[in-house]
């Protein structure tokens, strides 16, 4: 375990203690697949979200496809065939094959509580795609009735353990300031990933918590070099979904078309555009069968453009790129085992907090892979931790566990002060490193150094103490989650010195066949960075 | 960012304040709800989502504070449009089921690049 560090205690006496076998950290769709599955094992099992289940995270306010394939064996090789190449053949077809057979029977389950999945006009259902709110609050619906008790606002601001590893977490309410602290056998980390709070849609809770959380116990991460993700965007708002922008054409500001700008390959041109002027978007090749669909799939994307009086299939808007980091980056969390466990004992992590390259390699595999790998993982996670825990019985709420936080947590806690304190000084400081596409999208060991350098002096002055004084501790722990993340981001973005899946080097512009490897990190004060060694018996694949 | 919670419709229920995934509301027991974090407001449209009289509204904008008038959002028919467009509220059904996604993706793996 980390050595602690200017830990203070918290002042406000009021606390509440519980113990239970798994503690599941973030509602989202795998932290609710993680406390369902942890209760069907008869677990007793809390989840915790810093927001509230059913609505934060990245799939809440949006939709998404779903990585849903007949097991048919021929439609299967083909869907695991598809992307490998994108991904720079980093992906596992194990995993694969056992993440397209746990959607499969999810989606079913899903069915059966019925999600009401569209017919088509034979009246076959299609279930291919989710709607984000619909699906959540099902979840929730779901999560509440197997027994789980779930504490919404109530972000945890660090893991406990002793010398056999991970048993519980504490944090706050943030609705009265109170503290909580939950002994637990096992606990699931589903906190998603790290956008930066880039106002990418539903994605401002995803700062990087659980990641700060885990390393702290000494977990290991994952492809953090594939963590440069953006996404399409009108440049006034939220509403990130580029698929849509399959349908699109680019312009300059004076009408003409932005040759080889698009939606998949095209989006260096738009980021290469936008360093200079503003990119404007049309999505004039949607017919009006098409426009149709699309407002029946997404009724949020429109949402945008109703409201700012734009007809989008007819009128150019200005468009930005929102960083989404590892949100559908694939880098997170690593994992030991198919059943997502980490190196460290009793923790188990899911979703976009673990790291998604078994099933995406080094490039985002869309929404389609994002929400498999979220209900497979979540659903694996939540089980082997109840086996875990469970295993332990009695035993566990007698272990003398402590926090192993590197941050100070002290002060009581006070939401209310927003501008002028260190913690949004040291986010506005890390934004600078993490959003500019000349650091982090176009990629050189001359930018990335220097950058990392700077990430590291700002991690630096937070263990210094001068985060000690911030009366919001959320926002104080969310400011440091982001600053370790981007440490993991470039120390492993300086490591792979050439250009796989969405990580793109323009000093080292070629895949190199002797960097076929995934790369792994972690460490907080001094940061490590190493090869993962290859398991004998993986396929090769020529790229 | 959220502009405004409809003080006429508004029955203090207090479901945005637990809905909201940033934390951007504060009530006071029985009172209407108050704008306190807008700044945190990461414009998921949630809150309107989840109020059951169509009393929020989100405007589209995501870093800019735009002045609202309630009357104007409720004839121009926006007030609420978003909850019913997702079939969400009493005698409504579910888009959900009505989810066209799966006939895009069918022209959409037919496109380069996909």
């Amino acid at each position: 375990m980390g050595k602690t560090f200017l830990r203070g205690t918290f002042q406000n006496s009021e606390s509440r203690e519980m113990d239970t076998d798994v503690l599941v950290i973030g509602g989202g769709p795998a932290g609710a697949w993680a406390a369902l599955n942890a209760a069907s094992k008869g677990a007793r099992v809390i989840l915790v979200d810093k927001g509230y289940c059913g609505t934060s995270g990245a799939t809440a306010p949006s939709g998404t496809g779903v990585w849903y394939v007949n097991p048919d064996p021929e439609d299967r090789e083909a869907a695991m065939k598809s992307r490998e190449a994108l991904g720079g053949y980093l992906a596992d077809r194990k995993w694969m094959t056992s993440v397209l057979n746990k959607t499969y029977e999810n989606i079913h389950q899903l069915e059966a509580w019925q999600y009401p999945f569209p017919l088509d006009e034979e009246g076959k259902p299609h279930r291919n795609s989710l709607q984000g709110p619909e699906y959540m609050r099902l979840m929730r619906k779901q999560v509440k009735k197997a027994g789980v008790k779930i504490w919404d606002h109530s972000p945890a601001l660090e893991l406990l353990a002793d010398e056999y590893g991970v048993g519980g977490a504490s944090g706050v309410f943030t609705t009265t300031g109170e503290r909580w602290t939950v002994k637990a056998g096992a606990v699931v980390m589903a906190t998603g990933g790290c956008s930066f709070l880039s106002k990418a849609l539903g994605c401002n809770v995803l700062t990087g918590d659980g990641y700060l959380l885990a390393a702290e116990a000494g977990a290991n991460f994952s492809g953090m070099e594939f963590s440069n993700a953006y996404a399409i965007a009108p440049a006034f708002a939220s509403v990130t979904k580029t698929a849509f922008y399959t349908w699109a054409t680019f312009y300059y500001e004076d009408g003409s078309i932005i040759e080889g700008a698009g939606s998949q390959k095209g989006r260096s041109v738009i980021a290469k555009t936008l360093q200079t002027q503003p990119v404007y978007a049309r999505l004039d090749k949607a017919d009006d069968e098409m426009q149709k669909w699309m407002r029946k799939a997404q009724p949020n994307f429109f949402l945008p453009f109703d409201r700012a009086g734009i007809n989008p299939f007819t009128q150019r808007f200005p468009v930005t790129l929102r960083l989404e980091g590892t949100v559908r980056g694939t880098g997170g969390i690593h994992l030991v085992n198919e059943n997502c466990a980490t190196n460290v004992p009793g923790l188990y992590a899911a979703g976009d907090a673990a790291t998604r390259e078994f099933i995406c390699g080094g490039f985002t595999g869309g929404g389609s892979h994002n929400a498999a790998w979220a209900m497979s993982s979540g659903s694996w996670a939540g089980e082997a931790a109840a086996v875990y825990a469970l295993k332990l019985g009695v035993n566990s709420s007698k272990r003398n566990v402590v926090g192993v936080s590197t941050t100070p947590i002290v002060s009581a806690f006070n939401r209310g002060a927003q501008k002028r304190t260190v913690s949004h000084e040291i986010t506005k400081a890390v934004q600078a490193e993490v959003n500019p596409y000349d650091i982090n999208l176009f990629r050189t060991e001359n930018k990335l150094l220097p950058s990392l350098r700077r990430l590291d002096q700002i991690w630096k002055e937070i263990r210094g103490g001068i985060l000690i004084d911030e009366a919001d501790v959320v926002k104080a722990r969310e400011s440091a989650a982001m600053t370790a993340t981007a440490r993991w981001m470039y120390s492993s973005a300086l490591e792979r010195k050439e250009t796989r899946g969405m990580h793109k080097r323009l000093d080292y512009q070629k895949q190199d066949p002797n960097q076929h490897y995934r790369i792994l990190t972690g460490g907080l004060d001094k940061i490590w960075v190493k090869p993962e060694s290859l398991p004998q018996n993986r396929e090769v694949i020529q790229g | 960012m959220i502009e405004l919670i409809s003080e006429s419709r508004c029955t203090s229920c207090g479901l945005c304040v637990m809905v909201c995934p940033t934390g951007v509301f504060d009530q006071e027991k029985g009172n209407i709800p108050v704008i306190a974090r807008k700044n945190d407001c990461q414009t998921c449209y949630m809150c309107e989502a989840y109020c059951p009289v169509d009393a929020m509204y989100v405007s589209p904008f995501a870093e800019e504070d735009v002045k609202v008038k309630e009357e104007e959002l409720i004839q121009s028919g926006i007030l609420g449009s978003y909850r019913k467009e997702i079939g969400w509220g009493k005698g409504r059904t579910s888009g959900a089921a009505f989810d066209t996604s799966y006939k895009m993706f069918r022209l959409m793996s037919k496109m380069p690049g996909h």
